[in-house]
């Protein structure tokens, strides 16, 4: 290659890597950005929680929290709520989602949108709704004793975890030539029971647990529909500990962060456990 | 008695009428391919079959008893789709005793039966992967294993092959034929593919527009197709408007040139028939037992491996003819004249073999010229 040639090709190529350059740098500024933006109030965050005791760091905040049994009493109650939420959830949209995409392909888009209305309708709308709906002097009384309000309850989270539940299974259908396994299935013998628990669910399994964790995460910090309905959950013992403490409701803010991040481990690892998913990733 | 009968069968979506009037008896141990093009109904007579899509009309039994409303998994048919449809979360070994599992069937006997399809199908030891782990011919494999483990009645293909590439769809429909003819299984076979049913099956059945054009065997419907549907769809001919001059000698004039098609025709003097010769009936050159000679001109080449494809004008007809591949005889270049030698006896009369039925002109058997 003579002189002149060489010349030629580094003024043809240096341009575009000083581009790269450019544009790597662009995009670590970016990513450094965002991590600042998102990590720096987490970070102050655990270290306001953190200052309880005058002049030293410690877990005061976090004794005191998971001491006090209103704490254990509410958030016990949310756990178990959010668990009979999941199992309601479930019950009703995978069965649905199936069918929508068997025999009613056409009806998606509605399906969708009714499933999107309880992220548009205010949840305070949704509650006072129930409550004429559901009060003592209606025509189904659900609000005259504690465990009838509970199921109420749950119907309510149920809709509110609609739009993200049925997503998630939605997806995970997606993956899947669910008309033909159907078809495949029922061939070989087998009626919608083994259709639906052993070949449907395994297979959206991933996916049907992001949607169980996501309902979690709602139940745990849902407030209107607890408050409204004047139940022990988890939400409202946070907004009160919030109006009357200083450093516990950063010590309960970090605890929901850790419980939510462990949840979104717990799906990474579950997909690891199943051998069939695989090949997805 | 047939081992299965579709009676009277129609299915109609909204307006349209997808299947009209089919009628198919199989005898116990029978290979049907039903052959069409895409939209002509023959997964519709399929699926009716398995119970998938409910008749609008007519009925289907198998060995006797009406199943016409009987639910999919109450008809204990085996099937493979197109797609394969093996379950992703199971194992190769429990996608193969599914259909075991349900029927009730022990373990100790389910295991044994699923390696004994396993053997069958030439993966003894693949039984522990799952379905992503193997190529599309072992999972369509799988799929035919799973299908045949619970012993069905009948045996549907829906395009098994068609998503496989070109050299595992030609093994893998020997398999097929050979597996099948080892169980004695009645199978149904739906593809587009004319050389998959013709080398596969012990009749086809022609479908066209919802009916069945034709039934036959392979030997038949390639040499003596019924229709022209039949004659243009299984295979490639040219097509020739016959004047018929003496019909009990059957001779006819082809532009002016005479010919004796050695049969006696039914259609009237002065009628005209339809004609079609297949590509491989022709001949480059003069030949023995070629009485007729055609002059052409070579105007397309196809070089198809062991055989060299040519189109030649002949008067207003692009007559194609077949030749044999040599290394030391290339084809004529484009432009060059050339004989034609063929023989009367090859001509196929179409709307009828050997009735010489007269054939409107219309715009389908022009589009067949």
């Amino acid at each position: 290659m003579t002189d002149q040639a060489a010349l030629n090709t580094s003024t043809v190529t240096n341009p575009p890597k000083a581009r790269r350059s450019v544009g790597s740098l662009f995009s670590w500024a970016m990513f450094t950005f965002a991590v600042l933006y998102f990590a720096l109030p987490l970070i102050g965050m655990f270290e306001f929680s953190l200052r309880k005791r005058r002049g030293t760091y410690s877990f005061d905040a976090y004794t005191t929290v998971l001491q006090d049994p209103q704490f254990q009493a509410t958030f016990t109650y949310s756990v178990v709520m959010s668990l009979v939420t999941i199992a309601l959830g479930l019950a009703l949209v995978l069965p649905a989602a199936i069918w929508v995409r068997i025999r009613l392909p056409k009806m998606r888009p509605v399906i969708e949108f009714i499933t999107l209305l309880p992220l548009v309708i205010p949840v305070i709308v949704i509650a006072f709704g129930y409550l004429r709906m559901f009060n003592t002097s209606s025509f189904l009384p659900m609000t005259g004793s504690a465990s009838a309000t509970n199921v109420l309850l749950a119907f309510g989270y149920a809709t509110l975890a609609l739009p993200y539940m049925y997503r998630a299974i939605d997806n995970g259908l997606r993956t899947l030539d669910v008309q033909t396994l159907t078809e495949a299935a029922q061939i070989l013998g087998a009626g919608w029971f083994t259709i639906i628990f052993k070949i449907m669910l395994p297979n959206v399994f991933t996916a049907l647990l992001s949607g169980a964790f996501l309902t979690f995460s709602i139940v745990l910090g849902e407030y209107v529909f607890a408050a409204l309905l004047d139940r022990p959950a988890f939400g409202p013992y946070m907004i009160w500990t919030g109006g009357n403490r200083a450093y516990e409701p950063a010590a309960l803010a970090v605890i929901a962060f850790t419980i939510t991040w462990g949840c979104m481990g717990l799906i990474q690892l579950a997909g690891r456990l199943f051998p069939h998913t695989r090949a997805k990733r | 008695m047939p081992y299965l009968t579709i009676n009277h069968l129609e299915k109609s979506f909204g307006p349209t009428r997808v299947v009209k009037d089919f009628n198919l008896s199989v005898d116990k141990g029978e290979f049907i391919s039903l052959l069409g093009p895409s939209g002509c109904g023959k997964t519709t007579v399929l699926r009716i079959v398995a119970g998938f899509e409910e008749p609008s009309a007519g009925s289907v039994q198998i060995d006797g008893r009406d199943v016409t409303n009987q639910r999919p998994n109450q008809r204990n048919i085996g099937m493979v789709f197109q797609a394969y449809a093996l379950f992703p979360n199971l194992t190769v070994a429990q996608n193969v005793g599914f259909g075991l599992k349900i029927a009730g069937i022990g373990r100790a006997e389910a295991a044994t039966r699923t390696a004994e399809m396993l053997r069958l199908i030439g993966l003894p030891d693949l039984g522990g992967r799952y379905p992503f782990q193997l190529s599309g011919g072992q999972q369509q494999r799988v799929a035919l294993a799973r299908a045949l483990a619970p012993k069905p009645r009948v045996l549907l293909l829906d395009e098994p092959l068609s998503a496989l590439d070109a050299k595992i769809r030609v093994s893998l429909r020997q398999e097929i034929r050979q597996i099948q003819q080892q169980l004695g299984i009645t199978t149904i076979f739906v593809t587009h593919d004319q050389e998959e049913a013709l080398s596969m099956s012990d009749r086809v059945v022609v479908m066209n527009g919802g009916i069945a054009e034709q039934i036959g065997t392979p030997f038949d419907i390639y040499n003596k197709p019924a229709t022209p549907f039949v004659a243009g769809f299984v295979g490639s001919h040219t097509g020739f408007d016959a004047q018929v001059i003496d019909p009990a000698a059957g001779i006819v004039a082809i532009d002016g040139a005479q010919l004796s098609l050695g049969q006696q025709l039914t259609a009237l003097k002065g009628a005209t028939i339809r004609l079609a010769l297949r590509p491989e009936a022709a001949r480059l050159g003069r030949a023995d037992g070629r009485e007729t000679l055609l002059k052409g001109r070579v105007v397309q080449v196809q070089f198809m491996g062991s055989i060299i494809r040519l189109s030649a004008m002949v008067g207003d007809t692009a007559l194609t003819l077949d030749t044999f591949n040599r290394p030391d005889t290339p084809p004529p270049p484009l432009g060059t004249e050339v004989e034609i030698s063929v023989a009367a006896r090859d001509f196929i009369i179409l709307g009828g073999a050997g009735d010489g039925i007269a054939t409107e002109q219309t715009p389908e058997t022009q589009r067949l010229a």
